[in-house]
């Protein structure tokens, strides 16, 4: 029956996801976002190695609103890949793997990474 | 290479609207997909409006109604109306199921009905499963044991090792779990998808199979089993309640202690 001309039914436009994929995926995008926030870090310390007069553009880039924003982002990024990455632990001895378990753990990452990027937060504004 | 978009001869227009039932005091529209090879048209979703009062209470009855009394070419496998043959899974409200067993009344709005999910249509909702079956057949599903049989009696099984079949052999094919996963829908070639490797965890514990090891080398792929991600969507999906994501985990924990 294979047939070149057959349509491939439709999947990605029509699948009601549920939150536990949608965080799969979510996962793997800030995986790939935080690659990129390695490379502006490793940007960041090579202009430190070459002095202060560098570095100290860097830090106005920093604290600059973009900066800060595209800072923020990244703590969140992190903190959610952290989370999630934990729980994926789990999934490898071979706890959570029921529905009910999969839905707590799915509150729980996301709990966890308001919690921690707050907190975060919260030490680099006030500390 | 994973492809999300669907390629320009599967892209669905829009079909026909066929008219509302008179007088129907519970109408329900059904939005259904529609593909038949014999025009080369791409697929295109029809309208159906039913009246609920009229009508059994499962998405099956559903469309039974709808093609013996609106429109007779409508396509779909259906056989025990049950839950037991597995034949009439399709995507249901968005989500993989089996007609006969998904109540008309768990769904909210219009009824949106395609069949299962990155697979190739033969007819409206019927898939080719050609590929889903061969990856079953890959894992040899059946005993192998070459322990010679007691001659005076069948050769026994505990009540312990035949309970870790539970939840394994209760599975009907009906591919609701490997259609629902992305990673089969970018991977199918290649990865063996959740019903092949719940089937084949059912024969790597049995008791009495000695291929245990064998069964373990076959599956150590990077493609074969290790595309699962743990998406979960297998399990959400199963209309029999099994966790073909579980059975997975367990099998790559196998892997991982057998070399460590």
């Amino acid at each position: 029956m294979a047939n070149n001309d057959q349509p491939t039914s439709p999947h990605l436009q029509i699948y009601r996801l549920p939150l536990t994929a949608i965080m799969s995926i979510s996962h793997r995008a800030t995986g790939v976002f935080l690659s990129v926030g390695l490379l502006l870090t490793v940007i960041g310390l090579a202009v430190l190695a070459h002095g202060p007069t560098g570095w100290e553009s860097v830090q106005n880039l920093m604290l600059h609103w973009f900066g800060q924003l595209v800072l923020f982002g990244f703590t969140l990024v992190l903190n959610y890949h952290l989370c999630n990455g934990i729980r994926h632990l789990f999934w490898d001895i071979g706890h959570g793997f029921t529905l009910e378990a999969a839905s707590r753990a799915n509150k729980l990452v996301l709990i966890g990474t308001v919690v921690l990027t707050v907190l975060v937060w919260f030490v680099a504004l006030t500390v | 290479m994973a492809e999300f978009s669907l390629p320009a001869n599967s892209v669905i227009k829009e079909g026909k609207t066929w008219p509302a039932p008179e007088g129907a005091k519970r109408p329900k529209k059904f939005i259904v997909y529609r593909y038949d090879p014999e025009t080369g048209d791409n697929p295109r979703v029809d309208t159906f409006i039913l009246d609920l009062d009229d009508c059994g209470p499962m998405l099956l009855d559903a469309v039974i109604k709808i093609k013996n009394e609106i429109d007779p070419t409508l396509t779909f496998r259906r056989s025990c109306r049950e839950g037991i043959c597995g034949s009439c899974a399709m995507n249901i409200d968005g989500r993989n199921t089996l007609a006969c067993i998904k109540p008309l009344d768990e769904i909210e709005g219009d009824v949106r009905v395609y069949p299962l999910p990155h697979m190739k249509v033969v007819k409206d909702l019927v898939p080719d499963l050609t590929n889903f079956y061969a990856q079953h057949a890959s894992v040899e599903p059946w005993m192998k044991n070459d322990t010679p049989m007691p001659p005076d009696r069948e050769q026994l099984q505990s009540k312990e090792d035949r309970s870790l079949l539970d939840g394994l052999y209760e599975c009907i094919l009906c591919a609701c779990c490997s259609t629902s996963c992305p990673s089969y829908w970018w991977n199918s070639d290649r990865y063996l998808g959740p019903a092949a490797l719940l089937n084949a965890h059912r024969w790597i514990l049995d008791s009495r199979d000695d291929a245990t090891g064998e069964r373990l080398d076959a599956l150590e792929d990077p493609f074969k089993l290790y595309r699962c991600h743990t998406i979960m969507n297998c399990t959400d999906a199963c209309p029999k309640g099994l966790n073909p994501a579980k059975a997975i985990g367990e099998i790559k924990q196998l892997i991982a202690k057998r070399s460590s």
